[in-house]
């Protein structure tokens, strides 16, 4: 018998980085952020409110389990260990399973204050798409949530329905963006809205001998157009960021960035340094980072305590 | 004078074939990928099947959601229309008629005579649709015909969370993880497609009798949950999911071949403000 290796076209890689400019003995306060979502993970560490490390990983059925693996994975190599954390906010879906954390917030707030940190402080409109629902929030300077509109109800303009497209045509997700572009001409978008019903008209298609790119470009702009719907309800002001795995799909940002007339805005963090990098860096730690900002602020305000064993 | 009626819905098509008020046959079989074909497939072995040809049937009448793609019809109908005359002719005493398909939830008030008053339809959203059902049959890994009957034996009513029928699946693994009996998850599903159904129903105003068609009114379970979600008893025919065939061959008779009926396309909010 002939074992095949089952491939995963559905999530992303999983990807971690360290600051080697920080050495992390002279720190003074060390904060970490752990967003556990409904398919991965991010978890960050910030050293006087710089990013220090983080690791974006795959939620397994444990969430205590996951968050801690996604712990572990950005500290690797750095000799860090959970004892010199000073503070630890968990987030997102499985946010009250993260058993290092003192304390938990909405990943709404989150986001909010970690596009703040990753696109700077001119975002007004941050729009985060997670594994099952999406969320367009209006911020102000300080990367507070003024408010927002979130799906959460329907997997069409989830990145759900971005997964089971993954899935159904056999094409890794992170390819789906670029192949999605070599076409000759854009086709006409995915008339279902119901994922359910996308994907009969993509196996009608696929069956029709429509090019697959063709059709990744079909689906691509189908989601587009069920996301725009929901920024539309909010109204966009720039400057207009993306976070969370969507944000990794040029795919769905291209045609996004065309159908609102507005570009999105580059990572203002993002350091010279990390363009020379083999792995970009990933928004989809966007979560994480604001709770580990969060965890430094109440530090200072004397809103919480340091747990520091060593 | 001998009619036909086609209905060629998201999944199934159906053919019924009548002379003088009395069927002659019937026949149903999946609609597949090419619909026109099957179609066309499945009206030619019915006429076979009583040894008749095309050329002996006086008028053809086509409706369903692919009802269009008929192109030897003499007409086609909208499917309300089509429920509407097939329901009253079973079912004279029917001024509510609630039809779930493979793709459509519809909910149609008629007249004493078969006509149609208002009529609403979800034909976006698989919640609320006869794939709702199939795709949770197959996450609790049985066929929709056990899911069915199992589901009159929970003794137990769990809220499903999931309003959506990709997050549904999810969910139906959970409770499975929770340790739920499958009669207790079994039930949770109809119970979530009969308020998803419901509110469809609602929109249209509810009267007594109320009948349901449709390939969904074969499922005893759903039915059962639909009559505790209204609040009121619920009749369904033999053989539901000819009743829109039926109605073809109605309009047929009464020679109607085309007809306009507006219907209120009924769409979940699916997006939340929050502050």
């Amino acid at each position: 018998m002939v074992e095949v290796e089952k491939v995963e076209y559905w999530r992303w890689p999983e990807t971690s980085w360290i600051n080697p400019d920080i050495d992390w003995q002279t720190g003074k306060v060390i904060t970490a952020g752990i967003d556990v979502g409904s398919v991965s993970s991010q978890a960050v560490v910030m050293i006087d409110n710089e990013l220090f490390a983080y690791s974006s990983t795959r939620t397994g059925s444990d969430s205590p389990e996951s968050a801690r693996k996604c712990l572990n994975m950005a500290l690797v190599g750095s000799h860090m260990t959970e004892d010199n954390i000073d503070y630890c906010i968990g987030t997102g879906y499985g946010r009250v399973n993260v058993p290092m954390a003192q304390q938990t917030l909405t990943e709404i707030a989150c986001h909010a204050r970690g596009a703040n940190f990753m696109y700077g402080p001119e975002i007004r409109t941050v729009m985060d798409m997670g594994g099952q629902d999406c969320k367009a929030i209006r911020t102000d300077e300080r990367g507070r949530v003024v408010k927002f509109m979130m799906n959460d109800k329907c997997a069409a303009g989830t990145g759900r329905g971005m997964e089971v497209f993954a899935d159904l045509i056999g094409v890794p997700v992170w390819e789906i963006g670029e192949r999605s572009f070599q076409i000759d001409k854009e086709p006409e978008r995915i008339s279902s809205t119901c994922v359910v019903f996308a994907k009969s008209e993509v196996v009608s298609l696929l069956q029709e001998g429509v090019p697959e790119n063709e059709v990744m470009a079909a689906y691509c702009a189908a989601m587009t157009h069920r996301i725009t719907e929901l920024l539309n309800r909010l109204g966009v002001e720039e400057k207009f960021a993306i976070t969370g795995g969507i944000a990794k799909n040029i795919g769905i940002v291209k045609r996004l960035e065309k159908e609102i007339g507005i570009t999105t805005a580059e990572l203002s963090w993002y350091d010279a340094k990390m363009r020379d990098k083999e792995l970009p860096f990933d928004t989809q730690i966007a979560g994480a980072i604001g709770a580990a900002l969060f965890a430094a602020a109440m530090l200072e305000r004397g809103r919480a305590k340091s747990v520091r064993k060593a | 004078m001998i009619v036909a009626g086609i209905d060629v819905g998201g999944k199934n098509v159906h053919v019924v074939i009548a002379k003088d008020g009395n069927i002659l046959a019937k026949a149903g079989a999946p609609s597949g990928i090419n619909k026109a074909e099957a179609a066309e497939k499945l009206y030619d072995e019915t006429l076979k099947s009583v040894e008749l040809k095309r050329e002996d049937i006086n008028r053809v009448v086509a409706t369903g959601s692919s009802g269009s793609r008929v192109a030897f019809a003499d007409g086609v109908i909208p499917d309300a229309t089509a429920d509407a005359r097939g329901v009253i002719k079973l079912i004279p005493s029917a001024r509510t008629v609630i039809d779930v398909g493979a793709e459509e939830g519809r909910a149609i008030r008629i007249t004493q005579e078969g006509k149609v008053l208002d009529f609403a339809i979800n034909e976006r959203c698989a919640a609320g649709t006869g794939t709702f059902v199939e795709s949770m049959a197959r996450a609790l890994e049985i066929p929709v015909e056990e899911m069915a009957k199992i589901s009159l034996q929970s003794t137990k009513s769990i809220p499903m969370n999931a309003q959506c029928a990709v997050f549904g699946e999810s969910e139906v693994v959970s409770l499975i993880h929770q340790k739920n009996s499958k009669q207790d998850i079994a039930r949770a599903v109809h119970d979530a497609i009969a308020g998803r159904i419901g509110s469809v129903a609602r929109i249209v105003g509810l009267e007594n009798d109320v009948v349901m068609v449709g390939g969904v009114a074969n499922n005893v379970g759903f039915v059962d949950s639909l009559k505790r979600e209204l609040d009121m008893d619920v009749k369904v025919p033999d053989s539901p999911d000819y009743v829109g065939a039926l109605g073809a061959v109605e309009a047929a008779v009464a020679g109607i071949t085309v007809e306009k009926v507006e219907a209120r396309v009924v769409e979940k909010e699916t997006i939340e403000e929050g502050m």
